[in-house]
């Protein structure tokens, strides 16, 4: 299963990245997680949100924006959790295009999202492995 | 002490000059209105036959010909005899996608290597000079225009083309150049790198640089006298004219001698099409005088400029035309080569985008830098980065096809370019080429 992930298109100009998330938080949009990946020109935000269509619509008006599949898979917060993952995805030959993690408020637990070429293999090599994957209601959930 | 590279003619009488013009005229229109259908019609329209043209007095009778004309007649269309008669073609921008191209017969080219060598020969060149060509060879005019005059002078000629600085400089200083062709901003680079590798001005034997196909002011100039250590020419022309050659400096520094034998020159109002008296600033209009492959009448160059007949101190009685001072156009010339905005714009909406973008032209150090910015639609936005990259690669090629440079793409978000109420203000040129 894969949860929704926004892109957004930041031009580097300073105040893009500002205004962005001030449109999000006006619009009492909660981020649970983002990344913000830089080239000279221009800047992609990625935000995992806790409401969705909400936070399409108000940065639409700011910038281009799309809605993107990506795996979030669950793991322990202890040295090794997240090599376990990749080498079940290296297993199969699965590309990750890019990835970011953050730790759970609840002791002993971190997270992992991924953008990978084929999500429906990578939900097979993750899920065979015993990894537990979250839907979007889950990803709301996590404190 | 002046040098001619042909003496008789270059110190002529206005009478004698005129005489051949007149004379020159009457036959080029008639040749031009059995020879090439396309202008024969705009004549026809205008209500004007080769029997109203007398002499050059009458040459305001005769319709214009601009730039659009030679794109819709690409590329037979302007062409003045059979092809077996060319033996060449160049070709320069259009203002899209489609070029000029000019044909010439071996008189035309002829004739066109002497107006170089009349350049040369005015900066100092004789057959003991080692003349170095630096312009771009091929279809610009720049290269085979002051190759093909160095060869009729008699000069040690080195067809090195634009490019490979290095191989430049080593050629220059191990075969002992004495004159430099190439476009300012080259020669201020070399100058650049001269000194970088530890020559001084004295270490090479250059005494004159020929420098043209793009503008600069007089303190570019103080500033290559200075770094290379030679006196520096101004040259001018157009593709469709022959090339450079069509007027060129002497001596004196103060203006181009247009060589009046071969093109007759007029200052027109850009709005009105008037002809303006002399001294007046206004569009240059050339007339071909004895052109055979490409003969053209009356064509609007859309530089701006200013003539003058004042007696020039080496003797020649050509009319003299100042550096030109702006475009009645929105033509820019970047590192030399002709670039339309339209050009740009027709790239990118054969490329999907909309036109929204903005160009920027700046000057770095010596070299011309230019940046477009165009904006991104939403359909087609990805979440990979490489994805957008791969575009604004995309664009760079496709621009390099069209324009001949490169420039530097930038994908913006929608609704960045500021739209106008009025006539879209695309364009932003920083550099200070114009005194």
């Amino acid at each position: 299963m894969a949860i929704t992930q926004l892109s957004v298109f930041l031009d580097n100009r300073p105040g893009q990245l500002a205004a962005a998330v001030r449109l999000i938080s006006q619009a009492g949009v909660n981020i649970r997680a983002l990344s913000l990946a830089d080239t000279k020109d221009f800047g992609l935000l990625r935000l995992i949100v806790d409401d969705v269509p909400r936070a399409k619509s108000v940065l639409s008006e700011h910038s281009i924006v799309l809605e993107t599949p990506v795996v979030a898979a669950r793991m322990d917060d202890v040295s090794g959790a997240l090599d376990r993952i990749l080498r079940l995805l290296e297993a199969t030959q699965i590309n990750v295009e890019y990835m970011y993690a953050f730790t759970g408020a609840a002791a002993g637990s971190a997270y992992v999202v991924l953008r990978v070429d084929d999500a429906e293999a990578a939900e097979a090599a993750l899920h065979g492995g015993g990894v537990s994957l979250l839907s979007d209601e889950e990803m709301d959930e996590i404190v | 002490m002046s040098n001619y590279y042909q003496k008789e003619i270059e110190t002529a009488s206005r009478e004698t000059i005129l005489a051949i013009q007149n004379e020159k005229i009457v036959r080029q229109v008639r040749y031009v209105y059995e020879h090439v259908p396309y202008y024969k019609k705009l004549m026809d329209e205008k209500g004007v036959s080769p029997g109203d043209i007398h002499s050059v007095d009458d040459i305001r009778l005769l319709p214009f010909l601009s730039k659009a004309d030679l794109r819709d007649a690409y590329p037979y269309g302007l062409l003045g005899t059979d092809l077996r008669n060319c033996v060449r073609i160049h070709s320069t921008s259009g203002t899209t996608g489609k070029r000029v191209v000019a044909f010439y017969t071996q008189k035309d080219i002829d004739m066109w290597e002497e107006c170089c060598a009349r350049a040369i020969v005015a900066a100092g060149g004789s057959e003991e000079d080692v003349v170095q060509v630096c312009y771009g060879y091929g279809l610009f005019t720049g290269g085979s225009g002051l190759h093909g005059g160095s060869h009729k002078v008699g000069c040690l000629t080195l067809p090195m083309s634009s490019g490979n600085t290095d191989r430049q400089i080593q050629f220059m200083m191990d075969l002992n150049a004495t004159i430099l062709c190439c476009t300012p901003s080259y020669a201020a680079y070399i100058g650049e790198v001269l000194a970088e590798k530890g020559y001084r001005p004295e270490d090479n034997r250059l005494k004159a640089g020929i420098f043209g196909a793009e503008p600069w002011t007089e303190e570019m100039r103080r500033s290559i006298e200075t770094s290379l250590g030679i006196k520096a020419y101004d040259i001018y022309g157009l593709t469709e004219i022959s090339g450079p050659g069509v007027a060129f400096e002497c001596e004196a520094q103060s203006g181009m001698h247009i060589n009046e034998d071969h093109f007759y020159v007029e200052v027109i109002d850009p709005d009105t099409g008037e002809v303006l008296p002399e001294g007046s600033k206004g569009e240059l209009v050339f007339t071909t005088l004895d052109k055979e492959g490409f003969p053209l009448l009356r064509y609007r160059t859309r530089d701006i400029c200013v003539l003058s007949r004042e007696k020039c101190s080496c003797g020649r009685t050509h009319v003299k035309m100042r550096k030109p001072m702006g475009r009645s156009d929105d033509m820019l010339i970047i590192r030399g080569v002709n670039v339309f905005p339209s050009q740009i714009e027709t790239v990118l909406l054969n490329e999907g985008y909309a036109p929204n973008y903005r160009i920027e032209v700046d000057r770095v150090g010596n070299n011309d830098t230019l940046d477009v910015y165009v904006e991104l639609n939403p359909d087609q936005f990805s979440d990979k980065i490489s994805d957008i990259q791969a575009r604004e690669k995309r664009l760079e090629g496709a621009m390099r096809a069209m324009l001949g440079i490169g420039p530097k793409m930038h994908l913006v978000a929608p609704r960045t370019i500021t739209r106008s109420e009025g006539k879209a203000v695309r364009v932003i040129d920083r550099r200070k080429l114009h005194d």
